[in-house]
């Protein structure tokens, strides 16, 4: 009987692989280091991921200074200071709520929002506030399982010296915690630079030639320009999709294993 | 003792730092919510401006989608059509093989082999879903499915479905398989007792104690194949029609939303604002499903 | 005849001269605490002696824990606790409002059951509580605040060349000590003890015991325990609470230690010292 069970592992791995193989073999020969620096272009032989590139720096890198912090508050309020019960699930319902809307969503709403009734143009700034609340649920319940990890008697022997409940949280609750946080605004991190919907509708396909140089600029994000090459219907642009994919996946591995390996020296810790 | 009061006037600095802290960090507590508000109002805004010129029965009944073109129909039963057939056939796929990874992992794996594979499990929705879209436009379609159905279209709703279907089996696996862990060890025990064999016991007794949480896994599951777009985009393409033929392209509503963001529509036109209305039934679809799954999870939680 | 009265009268007097002095440290005042709209103990009235051992007894869920709990104010961060009446520190109502919870906590030490030492180095964990109440600013001032701390908890010669090393390398009793050490830093002026050696192994409840005995010339110590027999050993002063028909904690029985094991006045008391030592 388990094999017929395990079948469906069977099916989900061999879905994967085959993925991966795919993936790797139109596209591991275009891999190149001009296929980094060089700049988009109607000419498949030189086109290059630069500014989709730093456009997916700034934006997840933007978007995490604003959720690590919010979602880390948001924590903080939810397990060590908020008393009414009542209050406290209707904000845990709005952020589960949050995380359920479609990331598209988050592009149409930021469009008319922020682009327009704000003002903030179609700019790296708006795309990353989305990226930001997008991902904050995610920060906001890993933070909340450290939180929550820590256990009481530590806060106890703080109150119990005398400290206040900022102070219990800076010098006790937080040290221990912290570990536990990063490792949540890394997979925030991952899932941000995979997100192409929500830039798509405030960006538009642009072609962008230059480097963006502030947070108002326009921009766009890697998996966007793979949108773009994957549309093309010339065969060089699917090979330099395929490598294009390989490269986004080596950055995705690469921050995923650095998450492994936090949660790894966490689990040693006292 | 006096030093007692006196001491308390010392403290208030330290008592205002921490009050401080308290009123900022509700202020970020509360930015979910307000979140929330924004994205509901700024729909509803939004769509007024839609249907002040688009009568909203034939919004709602119409079967001709044509927005973009110049004679305009404004029915987003096509859209519609498409994106619960996408959700459909991605549900298909994703809740026996989603369930049977669960029951596997859950009842009969070792640690070991849960250890490895399931983090494998979880990569299926880590990986970007261009990737998928890529995929399903450049594998599955011509060198799997045109095999068995020649005369499949490039662009068809099945491939679509079909890679939205692994993108959300992590969901329906993770949950049903906390679901099913968390069937107390003693209603198992009875079973074994009077003599039923494992995997009688598994489909008879644990899987209905656990139907619950398997059920809320799959409405979210659900929620999240609705509002999937770099999928349909590449794989399913942006020809709105109403039809039952998966072999066909169709485009769904995250697929309209979509074709519009990358045609750059003007702020103020007509197919600006119906990106809110199609937005706006997509949330309306999602959202009460993702607070029904919530509350059934809750309860379910608060009973085991 | 009138040789009997006087002498019973000159009793009386000695007594009372006897009480005043010692003198009355904290006076609890019609003292109930309520969790969650449940009424956990009821109208306490008693009064603790300054540098006395004051123990106080009873079966488990009688809210010993709460009562004491009531003395520093930790009651207050636990929600839906509401502490009605009044416990004088000094002459002070400890719950007025114009005294902060947070000062009562640093002139009222807390140990508890369980260990709980903090995830830091045996030094930083003494100096903890002298850096948040901000007693001194001098390192050296602070190493010698450390050092006087972990003596008196009977810690120091175990750890002297080993400040910096992580707390939770202690055993147990070495723990506890520490954690006593850590609320003696801030020089309390009194110290409550939550069942401090019930995880305890016998020698490390003996050096507890001990430490206690020698510390009362300096603090007020109040002492919850399971343990009759501790009870017995190490205090002065013993206060049996118990359950009543509505399962409400109230004091039933409060005096000197001798008198209340060996001719309490309770007959409930005798019962429940007979049923546990006998």
């Amino acid at each position: 009987m388990p094999v017929v069970y395990s079948l469906g592992l069977f099916i989900a791995i061999l879905f994967i692989v085959s993925l991966l193989i795919y993936i790797v073999a139109t596209g591991s020969h275009r891999l190149s280091w001009s296929l980094l620096t060089n700049f988009p272009s109607s000419n498949p032989r030189e086109a290059g991921m630069l500014p989709a590139i730093y456009g997916t720096l700034w934006t997840v890198g933007l978007s995490t200074l604003m959720s690590f912090p919010l979602g880390i508050a948001t924590a903080i309020y939810l397990n060590e200071y908020s008393g009414m019960e009542k209050l406290r699930s209707f904000l845990q319902i709005n952020l589960n709520s949050l995380a359920g809307v479609p990331s598209v969503i988050f592009g149409v709403v930021g469009l008319g929002f922020l682009s327009y009734t704000l003002g903030l143009g179609r700019s790296i700034l708006v795309g990353a506030i989305l990226l930001a609340f997008l991902t904050l649920p995610l920060v906001t319940v890993s933070a909340l399982e450290a939180l929550k990890a820590v256990p009481d008697d530590l806060r106890f022997g703080g109150y119990a010296l005398g400290a206040t409940r900022w102070e219990v949280i800076k010098s006790i609750v937080l040290p221990r915690a912290l570990p536990m946080m990063l490792t949540g605004s890394i997979l925030a991190i991952s899932r941000a630079m995979g997100e192409a919907a929500p830039i798509l509708v405030i960006s538009g396909l642009l072609f962008i030639r230059e480097v963006p140089a502030s947070p108002l600029d326009r921009f766009t994000v890697m998996p966007l320009l793979l949108y773009n090459w994957i549309s093309r219907p010339q065969l060089e642009f699917r090979e330099l999709a395929s490598a294009g994919i390989i490269v986004l996946l080596l950055m995705l591995i690469l921050l995923n294993a650095v998450a492994i390996y936090l949660r790894y020296r966490l689990s040693r810790r006292r | 003792m006096s030093t007692l009061i006196s001491y308390s006037k010392t403290l208030k600095k330290r008592r205002l730092v921490s009050s401080i802290v308290h009123n900022i960090t509700f202020i970020a507590a509360s930015a979910s919510t307000i979140a929330v508000v924004i994205i509901l109002a700024t729909l509803l805004n939004e769509s007024l401006q839609f249907f002040e010129k688009v009568n909203i029965l034939e919004y709602l009944t119409g079967t001709q989608w044509t927005v973009l073109f110049e004679e305009k129909k404004f029915g987003v039963l096509p859209l519609l059509n498409a994106t619960l057939l996408s959700s459909l056939i991605a549900l298909g796929l994703a809740v026996p093989i989603g369930l049977a990874i669960a029951i596997y992992l859950g009842e009969y794996a070792s640690n070991r082999v849960k250890n490895i594979f399931k983090p494998m499990i979880e990569l299926l929705a880590g990986i970007p879903t261009v990737v998928y879209g890529y995929f399903a436009l450049y594998f599955v379609t011509p060198q799997l499915l045109r095999f068995f159905l020649p005369d499949i279209q490039i662009n068809n709703i099945l491939a679509a479905g079909l890679m939205i279907g692994f993108l959300i089996i992590p969901i329906v696996a993770s949950i049903s398989e906390d679901a099913i862990r968390s069937v107390p060890l003693d209603l198992r025990l009875a079973a074994y007792a009077v003599g039923a064999r494992k995997f009688e016991v598994v489909l008879k007794i644990v899987i209905p104690a656990a139907l619950s949480g398997i059920f809320a896994s799959i409405i979210l599951a659900f929620g999240r194949a609705m509002g999937e777009t770099m999928i349909v985009a590449i794989a399913a393409g942006f020809r709105p029609i109403l039809s039952y033929n998966v072999k066909e392209s169709m485009e769904t509503m995250t697929g309209f939303i979509a074709q519009v963001a990358t045609g750059d529509a003007p702020y103020g036109t007509i197919e600006y604002s119906s990106l809110f209305a199609v937005g706006l039934t997509l949330l309306l679809m999602t959202y009460p499903l993702n607070l029904i799954a919530l509350r059934v999870l809750k309860r379910w939680a608060i009973r085991y | 005849m009138m040789g009997h009265e006087v002498l019973e009268q000159e009793f009386k007097l000695a007594e009372e001269l006897g009480k005043v002095r010692d003198e009355i440290h904290i006076k609890v005042e019609e003292l109930s605490v309520y969790y969650r709209k449940r009424l956990a103990i009821s109208n306490i009235n008693i009064e603790f002696l300054k540098n006395k051992i004051t123990a106080i007894i009873g079966p488990s869920g009688c809210g010993k824990s709460t009562l004491l709990r009531s003395i520093n104010r930790m009651n207050d961060l636990i929600p839906d606790a509401i502490v009605k009446g009044r416990v004088y520190l000094d002459g002070v109502n400890i719950y007025d409002k114009s005294v902060d919870p947070v000062a009562v906590r640093a002139v009222v030490g807390m140990v508890f059951q369980k260990p709980n030492p903090f995830p830091m180095s045996i030094y930083d964990n003494v100096a903890f509580g002298v850096k948040i109440n901000g007693l001194t600013r001098n390192r050296e001032e602070l190493d010698r605040m450390v050092e006087d701390a972990l003596r008196k908890a009977a810690l120091w010669d175990e750890v002297k060349d080993r400040l910096d090393a992580h707390a939770y390398e202690l055993s147990g009793g070495q723990q506890q000590r520490l954690c006593i050490a850590r609320a003696l830093a801030i020089n309390p002026k009194v110290l409550l003890l939550d069942e401090p050696t019930m995880s305890l192994d016998p020698v490390s409840t003996a050096k507890i015991e001990e430490l206690l005995y020698k510390l009362k010339s300096e603090l007020t110590i109040i002492i919850v325990t399971h343990n009759m027999l501790q009870a017995a050993r190490v205090s002065d002063y013993t206060a049996v609470m118990m359950p009543n028909e509505k399962m409400v904690g109230t004091l039933i029985e409060y005096g000197p230690t001798k008198e209340v094991f060996t001719n309490p006045r309770d007959k409930r008391t005798e019962a429940y010292i007979s049923g546990k030592v006998g």
